[in-house]
């Protein structure tokens, strides 16, 4: 016990120590800081006016088009458009908008000039104004009120509850924070199973491995470096929640609570009420997401499913010799389910009941990643407690299954150099007697 | 008294039998050398000694019990042949945490590593990383952290590889050391000389089977074959020369190597010059080398092995 906090304690210690750690630390709060910040600041930033002249032959559009996000239109009479396509932009104009005299039925003949290609919002912007003011003017011609129309028209948004709990849910909220977590143990097998892989190859490549095992117990060995692993992963978590949370709460500082609003507003007005409903629906939409269930479910099953995978990358590097193309090829077994796993995780966050989704999340190959996908959708409604259950009886059987086995092969690939080995052979040590 | 006692003890593989029952004991204080060409199962049997490997039979008696890895391997150094350090790590931390992988409290470690590095000179690596060290370092830092933690059995698979005559010499009289304060050291080299110069006892294994085991004089008396070097003052002429007791091997001027009679005795072999009043200006026995020794009976056994494995298809 002692031996091998030793090695938990090695294995912790130089990865910390190491700068790759500091940076990506410090880095991905960092980039979510940025993440958020720099979208505020383009958006507020006032600094870009574009000025668009506007020759309109039809005189529909005059004083029509609405100024937004800092574009401008001006508006110019009796001007020779084949000049001003020209010179433009000695004229101060990013672009030149041309409307000739047409057909309220077919309306055709717009033009827009511009140096280089015009940006896709502006575009976007310009054609859906275009039409508005189309409309509305045959509107006028049919004699349609627009005050009546305004009256007509629905904007029902259905309430989804809860049946059992009458509480509120949003699917959306659901679904984002599913896909997420789902994705972050994806991440994580990946990222901490190859870590373990590489630092157990590197122990046999260096052949520090033989002098450890005169010392310590193979399996020893192996759990001290998934352990020590871990410890730094949940480290890094701790530090990024900590981290964001700060940097979250600073946010406030850099940027004005205008432009905050502003922001979360766009460039539309929000009244005083419609603010408050806002915030309410935030606050209620955050409230439906079970917390309290879902976060200690994430760390269970980010451990479970890190020490079923690691393992198995830790016997895939004993394998290894000093051609690491070898290792390519080996590790296929192992990344195909976690694969397989994000893909049923897509698929389970649309449609959390589904078959696939319900034995993804309770084959311990892909549950870590399907029942976080699923989980926020709500438990017991979505995800029934013996599922949940299942789950986590088979993940615990599972990785008490896989460590066992590939300590048989650890123990026994970790000391065989020279020559290349197969996975059929390696299969062989975990029924073999040691 | 032995330290290790090794009886009967057996390792097979699917494909072959790495260890075929093999025994020795060795005598605490000694310096045992294990001798076999390559793929003798030499580091098999190591790996056994080493609790890295159980055995498929036999038993190994440690200190006068039963051998119990989980806590015999503290009284245990092993430096095997292919040996590596975390690359990565400082010289100093590296060694400290081996000790105490070995159970060494911390505190005892760190001044142990001291004592050594003052003693090996390499205070200022301490600090250094270990891939910043040239392979010759690196094996001095590797047998200190062998025998930090005073081991009772020091097992050193080919400790001179990659050194230079220096630090050969270096690490050759701390071995010496090492076995005068009682630590018992098991040696395994191809390198019959040093085997010659260092060992007290040898054991020789060949295709996973025991062929030879005794003290380096004992074996080298088994297998004289009574050959002797004799120098003359004078030249003799043939006829002086012909007698029952010997016949000439080898003559170089006044200088021959003779092959004693199995009946003769050495007296008669000296009285048969002195009685005809030729001057010996030396006499002396020439025993074979263990590499000699070595060599002949590797064949021998791969000889005897072949007719065996050939006389079912003749």
């Amino acid at each position: 016990m002692e031996k091998i906090w030793l090695i938990i304690k090695r294995e912790f210690i130089t990865r910390v120590r190491k700068k790759s750690f500091l940076v990506t630390t410090l880095l991905v709060p960092l980039a979510f800081a940025a993440m958020i910040i720099v979208p505020i600041l383009l958006a507020t930033s006032s600094s870009e006016h574009k000025l668009i002249a506007v020759v309109d032959n039809s005189q529909l559009f005059e004083n029509k088009f609405p100024d937004a996000k800092g574009v401008y239109f001006k508006y110019l009479h009796q001007q020779n458009i084949d000049s001003l396509k020209q010179h433009y932009e000695e004229l101060g104009y990013e672009g030149v908008l041309y409307i000739p005299e047409f057909d309220i039925n077919r309306p055709s003949g717009f033009e827009f000039y511009s140096s280089g290609q015009a940006s896709v919002t502006m575009e976007s912007s310009i054609n859906s104004d275009i039409n508005n003011i189309i409309e509305k003017k045959r509107m006028e011609l049919q004699g349609i009120d627009q005050s009546k129309l305004d009256d007509i028209k629905s904007d029902v948004e259905v309430t989804f509850k809860n049946g059992k709990e009458g509480k509120k849910g949003s699917s959306w909220v659901a679904y984002g924070v599913g896909y997420a977590s789902g994705f972050i143990i994806y991440f994580i097998l990946l990222l901490f199973g190859t870590s373990v892989m590489r630092g157990v190859m590197e122990e046999k490549v260096s052949r520090i491995a033989e002098v450890m095992i005169s010392s310590v117990k193979p399996f020893q060995l192996m759990m001290g470096k998934i352990i020590g692993i871990a410890a730094v992963g949940l480290l890094q978590f701790l530090i990024w929640g900590v981290l964001i949370t700060v940097i979250y709460s600073l946010i406030p500082l850099f940027v004005s609570p205008e432009s905050m609003q502003a922001a979360a507003q766009g460039s539309q007005a929000m009244s005083q009420s419609e603010q408050a409903e806002v915030v309410r629906r935030i606050t209620e939409v955050v409230g439906s997401i079970q917390w309290s269930l879902l976060l200690p479910c994430f760390v269970l099953y980010f451990l479970g499913g890190y020490l079923f995978y690691s393992s198995l990358y830790a016997a895939i590097g004993s394998l290894a010799n000093e051609d690491a193309a070898d290792i390519q090829q080996l590790t296929i077994p192992v990344t195909v389910p976690i694969i397989i796993g994000i893909m049923i995780m897509m698929k389970a966050v649309h449609d959390p009941t589904s078959s696939l989704a319900v034995w993804g999340s309770i084959i311990p190959f892909t549950s870590p990643m399907v029942m976080m996908a699923r989980l926020p959708y709500g438990v017991p409604g979505t995800v029934p407690y013996w599922q949940l259950g299942l789950s986590f009886v088979f993940l615990i059987g599972g990785f008490m299954t896989t460590t066992w086995a590939a300590g048989r092969i650890y123990r026994t690939g970790i000391l065989m150099y020279g020559k290349k080995i197969t996975l059929k052979e390696a299969m062989k040590w975990v029924v073999r007697k040691p | 008294m032995n330290l290790l006692e090794v009886k009967h003890l057996k390792k097979h593989y699917a494909t072959h039998k790495a260890v075929d029952d093999v025994s020795f004991d060795i005598q605490q204080g000694s310096i045992f050398g294990l001798l076999g060409p390559n793929g003798a199962g030499k580091t098999t049997l190591l790996r056994m000694i080493t609790g890295i490997f159980y055995p498929d039979e036999g038993q190994i008696l440690f200190n006068g019990k039963k051998f119990d890895p989980e806590n015999d391997v503290r009284h245990i150094g092993y430096m095997p042949e292919e040996r590596g350090l975390y690359k990565k790590m400082m010289v100093g931390e590296q060694t400290l945490y081996l000790a105490q992988l070995k159970g060494v409290p911390k505190k005892e470690a760190v001044e142990k590593i001291k004592y050594w590095f003052d003693k090996f000179d390499i205070n200022s690596w301490y600090n250094k990383r270990v891939d910043e060290l040239s392979k010759g370092m690196q094996q001095k830092v590797q047998f200190i952290s062998t025998i930090l933690h005073q081991p009772k059995l020091l097992i050193l698979d080919e400790p001179f590889s990659g050194l230079d005559p220096i630090n050969s010499n270096l690490i050759k009289q701390e071995i010496f050391h090492l076995s005068q304060q009682g630590t018992t050291i098991i040696f395994s080299t191809h390198r019959m000389e040093q085997v010659e110069e260092i060992c007290d006892h040898i054991l020789l294994i060949n295709k996973g089977h025991k062929i030879l085991d005794g003290s380096v004089k004992q074996i080298q008396q088994n297998f004289k074959q009574g050959l002797f070097k004799i120098g003359l003052g004078t030249m003799p002429n043939p006829a002086q020369m012909a007698t029952y007791h010997f016949t000439i091997v080898q003559s170089h001027d006044k200088a021959f190597t003779v092959k004693m009679n199995e009946d003769s005795t050495t007296n008669d072999i000296l009285l048969h010059f002195i009685r005809q009043d030729i001057p010996v200006t030396y006499f002396e026995e020439i025993l074979p080398s263990i590499n000699e020794v070595f060599i002949t009976q590797v064949q021998q056994t791969e000889n005897s092995r072949n007719n065996v494995a050939a006389a079912p298809l003749t």
